[in-house]
């Protein structure tokens, strides 16, 4: 049997009488790579919401690495490993890439509270940001404010802030949404290059994306989990089709 | 013990007609604008100008300098405020501080620093009593016209074309603009006429609050408890505060007079810390 | 294939470094700024009054830079923890001891001591929130500074505090000879701390968090913590700045407490620009200056001219005294040999101990 890294128990969120999130028990394993497809207004966002820590559940459960980490706030979960990106760029705007890295890493490392060392001191902190520069094609751009990015370069910068926090689970969202043609294959080939013994759950609409990327898919509709299996198996899912594919376009 | 109340009741009326335009521009706008109170005071300037100095009568003053401030009003919305509502909180505060100098400095300049007296005319002199409760005669003239103002207002908003077009620039510009509203008119207008109801409040409440060139700075506090205690999803809020504050305020000095100073500051942070939208807000 | 790499990558790492030792460095500006404030000790005797008026205030305004222009935090109450501090210091003076160094110390627990239940009141909410909390707390101290008169000597001001002489020798004298070089020594161990914290990894957090608090939280970053910290700092700072005022003033009244206090800190800041320390200095310099030329004009009524200012300066934007300064110092930074500039460093930072 596979190691699970990340669990949901029947995890439930209602808003008044809307029910965003319905019991959903849902499995990642170590090393994944995990797809969470579902029609707008599926709940992909809420659930992300109730896996980070931004939104209390009403019911269930969120295990890490078998450890309920419900009551764990957000940056609690990071610390533990979970880290996510978000579809809208959050960068930094007034630092640049390599302040923005440091930090993400000092407060990785523990360092977040020291107040009087110098925020670059930590022993190989700048290979270590060097490597995250190359690894994410941002060494052209190391000095620059994050604010004064083109907007690839900043899709990657996010991708990379949350690679920085050595993630056991990374929740990637929509992260090619918005970039421009000529620069997705570099997005998806540095997604393609993460570390394998990450566990990544891609919540994604480009379905290019989520099937080269995916060797696993879940189906979330209306809140809850509808179908979940391998990519081949979900793409000839006929009910996955009339919900969600429609004609099967992208296909 | 009800006279206070009634004399609670007025003073919570006048600071809702005082601070509506602020419910408007600072809640619907998002526009910090802590100058709101020199437009009040420019107001009261104006009436007791008039009343004091040219003898024009005192209820007719009262148009006068809601028209007077609505006008700098929507100049100086024109002028500059425009310009401001891109840019952040800081730069509004710090506009809006500007602002209140050059008022406060220039009614001292012009006017001098002493409190300015209002002559109310005789008919709105003097007590009456009601079932045994004494009620000034001003106090309950402004009951009944900052009461009609305040309906007047909630209708205006409610159910008349400007009162959707406002809420509709309000909620997303672009489209407002999209479906052929002209929002800077709008926004010009509303800030005009939420001037000129400061105005009003301060031609009134000349006699009350008492009028001398910190007025903006005394009272700024006030207007902004009201419109961050009342929310402003709707004029009910802002005015069911403003009366809270009013009754308050008149207890609070009559009764504990050590304490009377800072009761209002004790009931915004409270407000604050359990409310953070305000009391009336729709839950967030 | 993999030695190209690594070389690339090598190569990045030596840019990063050289990025990284930038920071943290004197620039020659900052050099000069500070021999010329100790330059003005000896050659400018007749004004050190004003010139400690600036330092003062310019302590205000770096407490205030700390929470606005490295967390985000728009104030409008700085003036509860300057005027605390400033009580503090000066009862201590009446009813315990004269001693100016414990009375800083007394001044910057107190500061701290306000400063920390309120941060918890600002955690929620936005701008608006924030400067009604902050303005309702000075608002509140101001009034009860004002109810308790037998203690404060309310409206009247706080009579009979008197000052040691620092360290049993130096008189504080009415021409603020020993004033100025008192608060200028404070000064530039503030500013010497600050300049460690914001180049920090806590100093970095709160950047992160002032950019966006949303992403910060979500690289791990507890905001709340952080915020609440900084906010206590800023309140000890505040405080040792109402120390000072009442060590070289000797005299307190309500105005330490009031909205025109915070309003002017606020001002001073914006006016010499946020968020690179310097700015409460540059700006309490022209705050001064500006005064001083306006008020030779229209002795009462300078404040007028200061709203003018205050607004064309907005509207043309906040940005400028920074852009200019950074021009400046691009300007007189020619390429340097490092260990030269080290060896400066390394002197300045041994001066004040």
């Amino acid at each position: 049997m596979t190691a699970v890294t990340l669990e949901t128990r029947n995890l439930t969120k209602t808003f008044g009488a809307l029910m965003a999130t319905t019991d959903v028990s849902f499995r990642l394993e170590k090393g994944a790579r995990h797809a969470l497809i579902g029609p707008n207004g599926a709940g992909k966002t809420t659930f992300i919401n109730l896996l980070t820590g931004v939104l209390k559940p009403s019911d269930g459960s969120v295990m890490l690495e078998g450890k309920d980490i419900t009551a764990l706030r957000r940056e609690g979960r990071v610390q533990r490993g979970l880290v996510r990106t978000f579809q809208i760029n959050q960068l930094f705007a007034g630092l640049n890439v390599v302040e923005s890295l440091a930090l993400v890493i000092n407060e990785r490392e523990g360092q977040g509270w020291r107040w009087l060392k110098p925020a670059f001191d930590a022993p190989g902190i700048d290979d270590e940001i060097a490597g995250l520069l190359s690894d994410f094609g941002l060494d052209s751009v190391f000095d620059q404010p994050c604010s004064a990015l083109p907007y690839g370069k900043q899709r990657l910068l996010e991708i990379a802030l949350a690679v920085a926090c050595r993630p056991k689970v990374l929740l990637l969202d929509e992260p090619a949404a918005g970039v421009p043609e000529a620069d997705r294959k570099e997005v998806m080939s540095r997604l393609a290059a993460l570390p394998a013994d990450v566990s990544i759950l891609l919540i994604e609409h480009d379905m290019d994306l989520v099937f080269n990327f995916a060797n696993r898919i879940s189906v979330l509709v209306a809140g809850a989990l509808f179908a979940e299996g391998s990519v081949e198996e979900i793409s000839k899912d006929q009910r996955v089709k009339q919900v969600y594919l429609g004609g099967a376009a992208h296909a | 013990m009800l006279t206070l109340l009634f004399d609670g009741l007025a003073y919570g009326m006048l600071l809702f007609v005082l601070s509506c335009g602020l419910a408007v521009t600072l809640g619907l706008m998002n526009f910090i604008n802590l100058a709101h109170g020199a437009f009040a005071m420019a107001g009261g300037y104006v009436t007791v100008l008039m009343t004091n100095r040219w003898g024009v009568p005192f209820l007719l003053t009262l148009p006068i300098a809601f028209m007077v401030t609505a006008i700098a009003g929507g100049l100086l919305e024109k002028a500059l405020y425009c310009r401001l509502y891109d840019k952040t909180h800081l730069d509004q505060v710090l506009f809006s501080i500007g602002l209140v100098f050059i008022a406060v400095a220039g009614v001292d300049y012009l006017m001098g620093s002493q409190q300015q007296i209002l002559n109310l005319p005789d008919f709105l002199r003097g007590r009456f009593t009601v079932g045994g409760i004494g009620i000034g005669v001003y106090r309950a003239f402004l009951v009944v016209v900052c009461g009609l103002l305040a309906i007047a207002l909630q209708l205006i908003l409610a159910h008349t074309r400007f009162g959707s077009r406002l809420r509709a620039s309000v909620d997303d510009r672009r489209v407002a603009r999209g479906v052929g509203i002209r929002v800077n008119v709008i926004f010009a207008v509303t800030f005009a006429i939420g001037s000129g109801l400061a105005g009003l409040g301060g031609a009134l409440g000349a006699e009350i609050l008492g009028l001398d060139p910190t007025f903006p700075l005394k009272f700024m506090v006030y207007f902004l408890i009201v419109v961050s205690v009342g929310g402003t999803s709707s004029m009910t809020g802002p005015l069911v505060a403003s009366i809270l504050l009013g009754v308050a305020d008149v207890l609070g000095k009559y009764y504990v007079p050590s304490l009377g100073g800072f009761i209002i500051y004790i009931v915004l942070v409270a407000v604050l810390v359990l409310r953070p939208h305000g009391l009336f807000s729709r839950a967030a | 294939m993999m030695s190209v790499r690594e070389k690339r990558q090598s190569a990045t790492a030596e840019a990063v470094r050289s990025v990284m030792k930038r920071h943290g460095r004197w620039s020659r500006l900052e050099i000069g700024f500070w021999l010329i404030a100790v330059a003005a000790w000896f050659l400018l005797p007749g004004e050190h009054l004003i010139l400690t008026e600036i330092v003062i205030f310019a302590i205000l305004a770096l407490s205030i830079d700390l929470v606005l222009g490295y967390a985000g935090i728009v104030t409008l109450g700085q003036a509860a923890m300057y005027g605390v501090g400033a009580y503090a210091s000066g009862l201590l003076s009446i009813h315990v001891t004269g001693e100016p160094l414990t009375g800083l110390l007394v001044a910057a627990l107190a500061g701290a001591l306000i400063a920390f239940p309120t941060s918890f009141l600002l955690l929620r909410g936005a701008d608006l929130t924030r400067l009604m909390v902050t303005l309702g707390v000075a608002a509140v101290l101001h009034e009860i500074a004002n109810q308790a008169s037998w203690l404060t000597g309310g409206a009247d001001g706080l009579q009979g505090i008197a000052i040691d002489p620092l360290f049993g020798t130096f008189e504080f004298d009415i021409y603020g000879h020993t004033g100025y070089a008192y608060s200028l020594v404070v000064l530039f161990i503030l500013l010497l701390l600050a300049r460690f914290v914001t180049a920090s990894p806590f100093g970095y957090s709160l950047k992160a968090i002032r950019d966006n608090p949303l992403r910060a939280s979500a690289v791990g970053i507890p905001v709340k913590a952080r915020l609440v910290a900084v906010y206590t700092l800023s309140g000890a700072y505040a405080g040792i700045a109402g120390a000072l005022f009442t060590q070289t003033q000797q005299f307190i009244s309500l105005d330490v407490l009031s909205f025109q206090k915070s309003a002017d800190g606020l001002m001073v800041l914006v006016i010499g620009g946020t968020g690179y320390l310097y700015g409460g200095l540059v700006g309490a310099l022209a705050y001064e200056l500006i005064q001083d030329a306006l008020s030779s004009v229209t002795p009462q009524y300078w404040q007028f001219w200061l709203g003018a200012l205050l607004i064309a300066f907005v509207i043309t934007g906040r940005d400028r005294p920074r852009q200019l300064i950074n021009s400046i110092s691009a300007r007189i930074s020619r390429p340097r040999q490092p260990g030269r500039l080290d060896a400066v460093t390394v002197a300045d930072k041994g001066k004040p101990t």
